[in-house]
């Protein structure tokens, strides 16, 4: 499972944790989130993430 | 004499993100964007967690303004320095050129401010507000073994948490009785300096640096209440006022930002601010969240559709990885009080108003965790 880091205020989405309270199942993978999500932590579009080395 | 349908002054993130969000409506509207520095887009809230993430100042920006012209479609004039705002004739006179607009957008952000000091030091205090900023403070701080940082509020304690990632020596000094007092109750604020402490942060709280003087070998700053410190780089994080300069000799309506109602619109019609800079309808919110929901609104409303901006519960995240928060201020009108559930691993304080409702909310440590959790009961 990847990890995926949003390039402006750093927040991870971790695909093994999902975002549950977001509706967003643990296990979800990037490619499943729709594409008008945004960041929680700063409302940035989910095209504006980049994947995260592990 | 060059003609755009928009023109945005400033490449930060508000430039930038409202020209990203205009594009994704309208493809094909004139947009210029011009800036006094090289252009280069970076994210400033990474800034002060470079020394975590392993980044310096050139792998801190994301793409140069070439890239961006191509990105966003759009004419981007670097090293270009407003001169001034006619916004009856609505022309933007600079170095470069004139450029004559049917909207105007002013991103131009907010300035660090900077104390009165005295002593041939002072004018060798650093601020870091920019990605161009930064890259002057890492040349400064290879070389340095303490670093001193003045103010303890929401930068200086990144700062602080990051300076220590890279080994060095951090003290900071400011007139709080705790670290971010404006944000959070004494309870968080004290446990952020007792585990920044635990990580070698020393502090000199309720009182303020007076001189700085230079030496051969580093700096040594007085405080006013008589304790001599040496430092090889000081670093000044005091706050930020909104940039209102252009905004002033062009008679638009300023405050402590440039005002604006709630659809971004200044007191010159077709002139719009964004960002730092801005003064919403009274709120002046320098985070990025405020940004985002401002970039989108305005975008709405310069391709036809009058969108206001929409406030939700927007957290302010504060990087200090040795200790993190997750804060939501109450509104600086409401009445309440804060209540503190405190735990070894983190802090759970509500700002409750006087029908202990939710209003307001700080999460420290593990409890930052539970951060959509506080922000669903906000919204209820």
């Amino acid at each position: 499972m990847k990890k995926w880091q949003c390039v402006v205020c750093g927040f991870i989405y971790d695909e093994a944790l999902g975002l549950p309270e977001e509706g967003i199942a643990a296990g979800t993978t990037w490619d499943s989130i729709p594409d008008d999500w945004e960041c929680p932590d700063c409302g940035v579009a989910k095209a504006d993430f980049e994947m995260m080395e592990l | 004499m060059c003609d755009y349908d928009v023109v945005i002054i400033g490449t930060g993130l508000a430039g930038y993100s409202l020209a990203r969000e205009f594009r994704r409506l309208d493809k094909h509207s004139r947009i210029v964007l011009l800036t006094a520095d090289d252009g280069r887009s970076y994210s400033k809230p990474m800034l002060s967690s470079a020394l975590k993430q392993g980044k310096t100042a050139d792998t801190l920006a994301m793409a140069n303004a070439e890239k961006m012209q191509e990105t966003l479609s759009t004419s981007i004039i670097t090293n270009c320095t407003v001169e001034k705002i006619d916004t009856e004739a609505k022309q933007i006179f600079t170095n470069k050129d004139t450029y004559q607009y049917k909207n105007l957008v002013l991103a131009v952000g907010a300035q660090p401010i900077r104390l009165p000091i005295q002593g041939e030091g002072a004018k060798d205090i650093l601020s870091v507000n920019n990605l161009t900023d930064y890259a002057v403070f890492r040349r400064h701080l290879s070389s340095a073994k303490h670093v001193a940082i003045l103010g303890p509020g929401l930068i200086g304690c990144e700062f602080a948490n990051d300076l220590l990632h890279a080994d060095k020596q951090v003290t900071v000094i400011g007139p709080d009785h705790y670290p971010l007092s404006t944000l959070l109750p004494e309870t968080v604020g004290t446990a952020l300096q007792a585990a920044l402490t635990a990580k070698g942060v020393t502090w000199h709280l309720n009182t303020v640096v007076e001189s700085v003087d230079k030496t051969p070998k580093n700096y040594k700053l007085v405080l006013k209440n008589g304790v001599c410190i040496e430092a090889d780089v000081v670093l000044s994080a005091v706050g930020l006022r909104p940039d209102i300069r252009l905004a002033e000799a062009a008679n638009l309506t300023t405050n402590r930002g440039i005002m604006t109602d709630k659809f971004l619109q200044t007191s010159a019609k077709s002139v719009y601010a964004l960002g730092d800079c801005a003064e919403v309808e009274g709120k002046n919110l320098p985070f990025v969240a405020p940004l985002m929901q401002g970039a989108k609104a305005l975008a709405k409303t310069l391709t036809g559709d009058a969108t206001a901006v929409d406030y939700p519960p927007m957290p302010v995240v504060v990087k200090t990885s040795f200790y993190p928060l997750v804060i939501l201020p109450p509104a600086p009108f409401l009445v309440g009080q804060w209540v503190s559930d405190s735990h070894a691993e983190g802090i759970y304080a509500r700002y409750e108003n006087e029908e202990g409702q939710l209003v307001g909310f700080a999460l420290s440590g593990a409890a930052t965790a539970d951060k959509q959790k506080y922000v669903k009961l906000m919204s209820d």
